[in-house]
């Protein structure tokens, strides 16, 4: 999870990610951001993120992100 | 003769009347013969202010009603000038300061945030107070009477190197001569629906705000977090039934680079045109699969020479490391490939585009130096005054005599569709309290602004900062504070010893 806050940090440092809920709802990650932001974990993490998992209750919060990604490490 | 933008929506609005012009696709929906309302509204709402030939800014998110307000300031002979809730205060000031409008024309969010300006003696209003307005048409048909095909419809600003962004000012006669030779290249008609993707504060948006009303068709504004996830995304395209896309590449890339198509494909599309930057191969011929039956047509052109100005229809896929060309012009317009002394380039040689014809703006609002650097009289004509525009792109013609692009003779560049000088970033960045020197880098492959500084503020705390002054999509992705920044002999920040460090991980 930590690794994961870094690299959402990196993007917006003035975002609390520990609360936010509406990460893509509320526009504060832009497409330009999940562009970045998925290529930044499936380095780090080694998984592979593909378009059915690019929906908003993935990406909405930290949390959601973070569960996704361990999904994905699980398929492996 | 066709001259004035607007009766391409009178006689739509006369054809068509309740047809959905613009739509967001949920709650908001502007027939033509509302769309008209409103426009005849608002223009009488500045006639009664006095307010004429002046520049009028919309401040409004992208919605039916902000195109509404564009046509009614046109319909009051003045020019709009939008400017987008997501740019920082200090830019939007430093238009405002540029401008000096009259007149600032909000929605309800908008008019909140207006209160943190300087606006001298300008007026605020919301735009469904003037939209109410009873039309006065005696005065309306007077206003377009008296226009004249150069005078100007919008101003709309971009990126500029010294720090202070530029405004593009361009005229009826322009945008009219653009959308005739667009809607042949597109091949627009009654029964397009464009899907709209880029923002109205860009000339971008000229394609499916006057392709619309000159053909009476549909344009659908698709919500913006949409393009964060790309199966919703094509589910809205074939909700709407939506048949012509004109996006950046990164759209069009952020649907076919996760395998959406192995889920969900367009099922309606028979027009996909794309520039702005550089069309990946691998992801093209994706799209080329996914839908066959569609026209495949790359687009270019600079806000300066209004809208776009060359055209080229792929009619097959392409290899990797092939590049889609730039084309050719549209009828109406020549480009000139001109060498550093002012020559034509001989064949297969590169130059500069240079552009002539009815479609050039007008020049930069309020700001004759900057107009006279890139505004400048034909060097292969000596008779008589007549202007071409220096794009500052370098290209070359191939064997089929298509335009190539080569690269930029400066630091712009095409980030994510967006036209962003380098030099704008960094002149913002050394004015931060604490940072000494600042240098920008590009990394194309990535998509990613790099920003290297000298200085106090960490990181972190420099991006914040930067948040306060540059729209969001200047922002660096990456950013790294150094002891020291490599100089070139002659003193001068060396950009490219940057890169080969970045490149070198």
């Amino acid at each position: 999870m930590n690794e994961l806050l870094e690299i959402l940090t990196d993007l917006h440092p003035d975002v609390d990610y520990e609360t936010e809920e509406h990460l893509v709802d509320d526009m504060i990650l832009d497409s330009m951001d999940i562009v970045s932001l998925i290529s930044e974990i499936s380095e780090t993490f080694d998984i592979t993120v593909t378009a059915k998992d690019i929906v908003p209750e993935n990406f909405n919060s930290a949390k959601a992100l973070y569960a996704l990604i361990q999904r994905l490490e699980d398929e492996d | 003769m066709q001259n004035h933008i607007l009766n391409y929506l009178y006689k739509s609005a006369k054809r068509v009347p309740d047809k959905i012009a613009f739509s967001d696709g949920s709650s908001e929906n502007l027939t033509f013969s509302r769309l008209l309302r409103h426009t005849r509204g608002v223009g009488t709402a500045l006639h009664q202010r006095g307010i004429y030939k002046q520049p009028v800014v919309v401040f409004m998110k992208k919605s039916p009603a902000e195109i509404a307000a564009f046509f009614g300031v046109v319909a009051g002979g003045c020019f709009y000038v939008p400017i987008d809730e997501e740019m920082p205060a200090a830019r939007i000031q430093l238009i405002l300061d540029n401008l000096r409008p009259p007149l600032v024309i909000c929605d309800r969010d908008a008019l909140d945030l207006t209160k943190n300006f300087r606006l001298d003696s300008g007026e605020t209003v919301l735009f469904e107070d003037l939209a109410r307005t009873d039309p006065d048409l005696l005065a309306l048909e007077d206003i377009q009477r008296k226009s004249i095909d150069t005078d100007p419809i919008y101003v709309v600003f971009t990126s500029g190197s010294t720090g202070i962004p530029k405004g593009v000012a361009s005229c009826h006669r322009a945008v009219v001569d653009y959308i005739e030779q667009l809607s042949e290249v597109l091949a627009l008609d009654g029964d397009t629906v464009f899907g709209s993707q880029t923002p109205l504060y860009f000339d971008a948006c000229l394609k499916e705000l006057i392709g619309t009303i000159r053909c009476g068709a549909t344009t659908y504004l698709i919500p913006k977090n949409l393009f964060s996830t790309p199966v919703p995304l094509v589910e809205y395209l074939n909700a709407h039934r939506i048949n012509t896309l004109c996006w950046v590449v990164s759209a069009l890339t952020m649907i076919s680079a996760f395998g959406t198509f192995d889920l969900v494909k367009p099922e309606h599309l028979r027009t996909v045109a794309f520039g702005s930057e550089v069309f990946p191969v691998k992801q093209f011929n994706r799209w080329w699969e996914a839908v066959p039956g569609a026209a495949f047509i790359n687009l270019y052109g600079p806000t300066e020479g209004t809208g776009m100005c060359c055209s080229y229809r792929v009619r097959r896929p392409f290899a990797n490391g092939e590049a889609i060309p730039i084309g050719q012009p549209f009828p109406n317009r020549e480009i000139l490939l001109l060498t550093k002394d002012g020559t034509l380039a001989a064949e297969g040689e590169e130059g500069e585009i240079c552009i002539r014809g009815t479609s050039l703006a007008l020049g930069y609002y309020n700001d004759p130096g900057r107009t006279r650097e890139s505004f400048v009289q034909n060097p292969l004509n000596t008779a008589y005054p007549e202007l071409i525009y220096k794009t500052g792109d370098i290209a070359r013609r191939n064997a089929d005599g298509d335009l190539v692009f080569v690269s930029r003779k400066d630091y712009q560049v095409k980030h994510m569709g967006h036209r962003i000088e380098l030099g704008e970033i960094e002149v913002q960045a050394a004015m931060l309290p604490g940072v000494k020197i600042a240098a920008c880098i590009y990394d194309a492959k990535k998509g990613k602004i790099i920003l290297y500084y000298m200085g106090d503020p960490a990181e972190r705390d420099l991006l914040a900062l930067l948040k306060t002054k540059l729209p969001r999509y200047m922002l660096p992705q990456k950013l790294f504070r150094r002891d020291a920044l490599p100089f070139t002999a002659n003193g001068k920040l060396d950009r490219k010893a940057l890169k080969s460090e970045y490149e070198a991980g």
